[in-house]
C-alpha cells in the first residue's frame, strides 16, 4: 500500500466512522471500563482519591442482606412476569393467527400499552390499584380489591407483575404471530386431514414448532423484566417500606442517593451477570427442544 | 342455518371484549380526567357528565406541559437524526472496507449491545459530572447517540450487504467521491431500514425516564416523563389533573402511531428478531 491510499483510507475511515466511535467509545466503552475498575475501588462521591481495595465491594454486595433479598424478589417478580407475559401473548397471537376479521385491529390495539414509558404506565396503573379497584371491590363486594393493592407487601408484587406483563404481552404478541405464521400451511392441512382434532394440531405442531419464536420472547422478557426501574418507581415507589424495591431500583437509591457509587457498581454487575447466566442457560435449555417442520 | 354467520363472529367478538378489558386502563383515564376530583373520588366509573377541560388547563399550567413537550420533541428528533445519519455512514464504512480494524471494531459493538444501561450509568453521571458537562441538553444527545449507535450500525450493516456494489462503481468511474456516492447512491436505498430503526428509536428516547433524569437536573430542562414524575409525586391528591396530565402525554405517541402503525409493529417484528 502507498502512502497515498493510505491517506485516502484514513481520512474515509474518519469521515465515516469517526463521530459515531467516538461517541460510542466516549459514552458505552470508557465508561464501562471505569466501572469495572471502580468496583475495585472505596470510590465513592465525597471523596477525590481512591484507593484499591480488591473485591472488598463484591464481598459487600453478598453481605448486603438488602440488596440480596432483593435480588430474589427481583428473581420472583420476573419468573412471574415472564410466564403471564408469555401466556397471555402466546394465545392472543393464537387467536389472531386464524384469518378472523379484524385481526389487524385487534393486533393493534393490544399492542398500544408499548406505547408509553415506564412512567406513565406506572401511574396508570397507580391510579388503578389504589383508587379505582378498591371502589368496584367495595360496591360489588370483591374482598380481594376492598383494600389497595399497593399498601401490602404480597399483593403489591402482583400488582408489578400484572402491570408489567400487560406492557410486555403486547410486545411478545407481535413476535409470536411472526412465529405462527412461519408454519407451514401444508403441515397444518395434512393433520387436520389425518384427524387431528384443535388441541392435538397445538400441541404437536404449532408449539414445537414455535420454540424459536417461544426462545426469543423468553429471553427478551427475561432481560427486559430483570432491569426494570421505571414501572417501579411510578407504580409502588419501592413501598410498602421498601419492601418492593427491584435491584434496578435498589441500584439507583444506592448509587445517587447513599452516594455508595463503587458498592452500587458492584450490584450492577452481579445484576448484569446474573440477567447474563438466566437469559443464557434458558435459551440453551428451550434450543433443545427445537424440531425441524 | 341462520345462526352460523354469528356463530362465526363469536371468536372475533370475543377477542374485542378481551381488547376492551386489556385497554380498561386508558379509557379509565381518559374518561376521568373530563370529571372533577370530587366526582372521580365518589364513582371513578362514571361517565363524565360534559367535556369539561379545567383538569387539562390545570395540568398544562401545573406540569410545564409546554417546555417540558418542546424539551422532549427536540431530544428526540435530533437524538434519531444523530444515530441514523452516523450509524448509517458507520455501517457503510464496515461492509465496504472489510480491514482488520473494522471487523474488531464491529465486534466491540455487537458485544457492547449486550452490556445493560444499569451497569454504565453510574461511572457515566461521575464521568460526565466531573468534566462539568451534566445539566445540558447537548450531552444528553451525545449520549443517546453513543447507545444508539450498535443497534444502528448493525442494522445498517446487514442491509448493505446485500446491496450490489455494482451501483456504485459506476458513480466512482464517472468520478464521484466516497462521500457523494454514499450519500446520493447508498442512501437513498436505506428507506425501508431507516424507517424501522427511527419508529424503535423515537419509542425509546421519547419514553425514557432514567438517562434524563440522572443528566437532566435544572427544572427547564426537563422532558415528558420527567415532568409526569415530578406532577405525580408534588400533587398527589388532585387526581383529576393527573389524569389529564396522563392523557396529554400520551397523545404524542399515540398520533405517530396512528400514522405508522403498520412500520411499528414492522420495526418490532424486525427489531425483535435481530
Amino acid at each position: 500500500m502507498n502512502k497515498k491510499t493510505g491517506l485516502r483510507n484514513a481520512g474515509t475511515f474518519l469521515f465515516f466512522g469517526g463521530p459515531s466511535l467516538f461517541a460510542f467509545a466516549a459514552v458505552v466503552i470508557v465508561p464501562f471500563i471505569v466501572g469495572l475498575y471502580l468496583t475495585f475501588t472505596d470510590w465513592d462521591v465525597r471523596t477525590t482519591d481512591h484507593s484499591f481495595t480488591g473485591f472488598s465491594n463484591y464481598a459487600e454486595t453478598f453481605r448486603d442482606k438488602a440488596f440480596l433479598t432483593q435480588l430474589w424478589f427481583t428473581i420472583k417478580y420476573v419468573f412471574f412476569t415472564v410466564l403471564l407475559s408469555n401466556a397471555a401473548a402466546f394465545f392472543i397471537a393464537l387467536a389472531l393467527s386464524r384469518g378472523i376479521r379484524g385481526e389487524k385491529w385487534l393486533r393493534t390495539g393490544f399492542f398500544t400499552p408499548n406505547l408509553i414509558g415506564g412512567i406513565v404506565l406506572g401511574y396508570l396503573w397507580q391510579t388503578l390499584f389504589s383508587q379505582v379497584l378498591p371502589f368496584m371491590g367495595e360496591k360489588y363486594g370483591w374482598s380481594w380489591f376492598e383494600t389497595s393493592w399497593l399498601t401490602d407487601t404480597d399483593t403489591a408484587f402482583w400488582a408489578l407483575v400484572i402491570a408489567t406483563a400487560w406492557q410486555l404481552a403486547g410486545y411478545l404478541m407481535i413476535i409470536y404471530i411472526a412465529g405462527f405464521s412461519s408454519v407451514p400451511a401444508d403441515v397444518l392441512e395434512a393433520a387436520r386431514i389425518d384427524g387431528a382434532g384443535g388441541r392435538a394440531i397445538l400441541r404437536k405442531i404449532t408449539l414445537p414448532l414455535s420454540i424459536p419464536a417461544i426462545v426469543i420472547c423468553v429471553f427478551l422478557s427475561v432481560s427486559r423484566s430483570f432491569l426494570t426501574y421505571d414501572i417501579n418507581l411510578a407504580l409502588t415507589k419501592g413501598g410498602p417500606f421498601n419492601s418492593t424495591e427491584l435491584a434496578s431500583y435498589h441500584i439507583v437509591q444506592k448509587a445517587f442517593l447513599s452516594n455508595e457509587y463503587g458498592i452500587g457498581q458492584a450490584e450492577a454487575v452481579v445484576l448484569f451477570a446474573v440477567v447474563a447466566i438466566i437469559a443464557l442457560t434458558q435459551s440453551f435449555m428451550l434450543k433443545r427442544l427445537e424440531v425441524e417442520s | 342455518m341462520r345462526s352460523k354467520p354469528l356463530l362465526k363472529q363469536l371468536p372475533s367478538l370475543l377477542l374485542y371484549g378481551l381488547l376492551l378489558v386489556f385497554l380498561f386502563p386508558f379509557l379509565l383515564i381518559l374518561m376521568n380526567s373530563f370529571k372533577k376530583t370530587q366526582y372521580f373520588v365518589e364513582n371513578p366509573l362514571s361517565l363524565p357528565t360534559s367535556l369539561d377541560f379545567s383538569n387539562y388547563v390545570s395540568a398544562f399550567k401545573n406540569m410545564g406541559f409546554m417546555q417540558a413537550f418542546a424539551n422532549s420533541m427536540l431530544i428526540t428528533v435530533f437524538g434519531v437524526l444523530l444515530i441514523l445519519v452516523f450509524s448509517s455512514m458507520t455501517g457503510y464504512l464496515f461492509v465496504r472496507f472489510k480491514w482488520k480494524l473494522n471487523k474488531a471494531l464491529f465486534f466491540v459493538m455487537l458485544a457492547s449491545m449486550t452490556i445493560p444501561f444499569q451497569v454504565i450509568m453510574i461511572p457515566l453521571v461521575m464521568i460526565y459530572g466531573n468534566m462539568q458537562l451534566l445539566n445540558m441538553k447537548i450531552t444528553l444527545l451525545f449520549m443517546y447517540m453513543g447507545f444508539g449507535i450498535p443497534f444502528g450500525v448493525f442494522t445498517f450493516h446487514g442491509f448493505i450487504k446485500g446491496i450490489p456494489y455494482e451501483l456504485e462503481e459506476s458513480a466512482f468511474i464517472e468520478g464521484s467521491s466516497r462521500a457523494r456516492t454514499f450519500f446520493q447512491i447508498v442512501l437513498p436505498l436505506l428507506k425501508p431500514v431507516v424507517v424501522t430503526l427511527l419508529v424503535l428509536d423515537v419509542l425509546w428516547i421519547w419514553n425514557d425516564y432514567l438517562l434524563p433524569s440522572l443528566v437532566l437536573l435544572s427544572p427547564g430542562l426537563k422532558t415528558l416523563p420527567l415532568s409526569t414524575y415530578s406532577f405525580f409525586s408534588s400533587y398527589s391528591v388532585d387526581f383529576s389533573p393527573l389524569m389529564a396530565g396522563l392523557v396529554m402525554t400520551i397523545i404524542p405517541v399515540l398520533l405517530l402511531y396512528l400514522f405508522l402503525q403498520n412500520q411499528i409493529i414492522k420495526g418490532i417484528t424486525e427489531g425483535a428478531l435481530k
